[in-house]
């Protein structure tokens, strides 16, 4: 039996602006820039949205924030903020609120200038009070210890870990958007500067500017709009931890549980699915993922991304944009795992458009591998 | 009950406080009024036997003119709870698996939790 809500939302709105630098704006211009150009791209304006989902890291009621900037009263909010992650849990949120009837239109956005305004990545979060003393690094220090835990049970590799950036890149050189287009090889990232063992800088994703943003509404009135309607057929997250020390097993993520879930409620299982879009902080994350949502055995993550598999021209499309690793990472980048997914269904996609890609994954990572959250879009094909 | 000021209490004792669950007799850290394991609220105080290992760990780079790189681990104790903690010593020498004993000492003059390898 289908699950109540598969395929009863649909995006029909897709933006991003200011990608790579954007000198002078605010995050929230760049959230409005995105934001205004989703609208357009679905024939609406701001006027017609009543529902806004929206995680900012400059202020502790983004959704509000944002609300006020865009001269908007919306009868629905969603600010819930599990990190990067939060842009795909707003899928399950918004639809939810569409077929319920809390809403008719729903727009979800996001906005950064962290690289033009500090350089560095800007986090609302502080370390918690009992792993703050043994200043760790954050967040890579979590990751670099999940992977550090990685190589020595299951034998994976630095090399491993390389292949991973060096597939985003190739991605990336395609892709007239992303930030980082020039080839990389394996000795590239080896020889880069250690951050936190064994993570070195090019294990670790971009730090950009840019915005991102999704108008989302309920399936029966999809077609309504200017561009071909991208299905939610299933939506689910969990979360483990929030302080990295509380990781139940730094090898194991929370995609086990939330894949599980997402791929019932779509009906369809992880061979059936033509493009993954997974939140790469950092190489460890794709194969961690890619582990966790069944496409490989826990353990063997490493040798499923080597000899090019999941690179253009690989057996399994991955990161088909250059990811947070080599086209956009500013900040949060959940919200460009959806896009980048959904344009490949519509087949509008900036960089390398595959063909017939009726199934797509977008899967979203926040805090230190503490919440997970996977999405799974469909064309009109799959409901 | 003032779990985290109890915990802060024993650094500055010397001592690392953990607290047991009597219902379901597991180990909790970090300090709080209810166990995470079985949500029962009656838990008691004891003192960590000092005993653990390196679960895994990371060294963390510094340019030159910002300091020496080091050593960020997490260690298990032998109670089964695991914790945030710096091993002493080169970060070179740190491995998953190592035998290390934990005891409080002093990060920025502040009590804090720091482990030292233990001979085999
Ligand atoms: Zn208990």
């Amino acid at each position: 039996m289908n699950h109540a809500l598969r395929g009863k939302s649909a995006i029909v709105g897709l933006g991003v602006a200011g990608l790579g630098e954007s000198p002078g704006l605010t995050s929230w211009d760049i959230m409005a820039q995105s934001a205004q150009t989703a609208l357009a791209d679905a024939g609406l304006a701001l006027k017609d949205v009543d529902g806004l989902f929206c995680a900012m890291m400059e202020d502790s009621m983004p959704v509000l924030m944002a609300a006020e900037y865009l001269g908007i009263r919306p009868r629905y909010v969603d600010g819930t903020l599990t990190g990067g992650s939060s842009f795909v849990n707003y899928l399950a949120s918004a639809t939810a609120a569409l077929d319920a009837g809390l809403c008719d239109v729903a727009l979800v956005c996001y906005g950064s200038n962290q690289r033009t305004a500090s350089g560095k990545l800007v986090t609302a979060s502080r370390l918690p009070p009992y792993e703050a003393p043994y200043k760790p690094r954050y967040p890579v220090s979590g990751y670099a210890m999940a992977a550090q835990r990685h190589m020595h049970k299951y034998g994976t590799t630095r090399e491993q870990l390389a292949d991973v950036a060096v597939a985003a890149r190739d991605w990336a050189t395609h892709n007239p958007e992303a930030f980082m287009r020039d080839p990389i090889t394996r000795e590239d990232v080896l020889a880069s500067r250690m951050v936190s063992d064994p993570l070195s800088k090019l294990d670790c994703c971009l730090v950009t500017d840019g915005g991102g943003a999704m108008v989302l509404t309920r399936a029966d009135r999809a077609k309504d709009h200017a561009k071909t309607p991208v299905y939610i057929l299933g939506a689910a997250a969990e979360s483990t931890h929030r302080q990295i020390s509380q990781m139940p097993d730094f090898t194991v993520t929370a995609a086990v549980e939330s894949g599980k879930r997402a791929f019932a409620m779509a009906g369809v299982k992880p061979s059936d699915i033509d493009v993954l879009e997974l939140y790469d902080a950092f190489t460890i994350n794709t194969i961690l993922f890619l582990e966790d949502l069944g496409y490989c055995a826990k353990g063997e993550g490493g040798a499923f991304v080597a000899d090019g598999r999941i690179a253009p021209g690989g057996s399994l499309a991955v990161n088909t944009n250059g990811g947070g690793l080599s086209c956009t990472h500013p900040g949060m980048y959940g919200i460009f795992t959806v896009i980048e997914a959904a344009h490949q269904i519509r087949g509008t996609a900036p960089g390398i458009k595959l063909d017939g890609v009726d199934l797509a994954l977008a899967h979203g990572n926040g805090g230190v591998l503490s919440s997970q959250v996977t999405a799974i879009l469909g064309s009109e094909a799959t409901l | 009950m003032t779990p985290d000021k109890h915990f802060r209490d024993g650094l500055v004792a010397g001592e690392i406080r953990l607290q047991r669950c009597s219902s379901c007799h597991a180990h909790i850290f970090f300090p709080r009024v209810l166990c995470p394991a079985c949500h029962g609220t009656d838990l008691d105080w004891v003192n960590a036997s000092g005993q653990g290992e390196v679960y895994t760990f990371t060294t963390v780079r510094q340019r030159p003119e910002k300091g020496d790189d080091y050593n960020v681990s997490m260690i298990e104790l032998a109670e089964g709870v695991r914790m945030m903690t710096r091993v002493d010593g080169d970060p070179c020498d740190v491995a998953i698996g190592m035998r290390v004993f934990a005891y409080v000492g002093e990060i920025d003059g502040k009590p804090a939790v720091l482990c030292r390898k233990t001979e085999e």
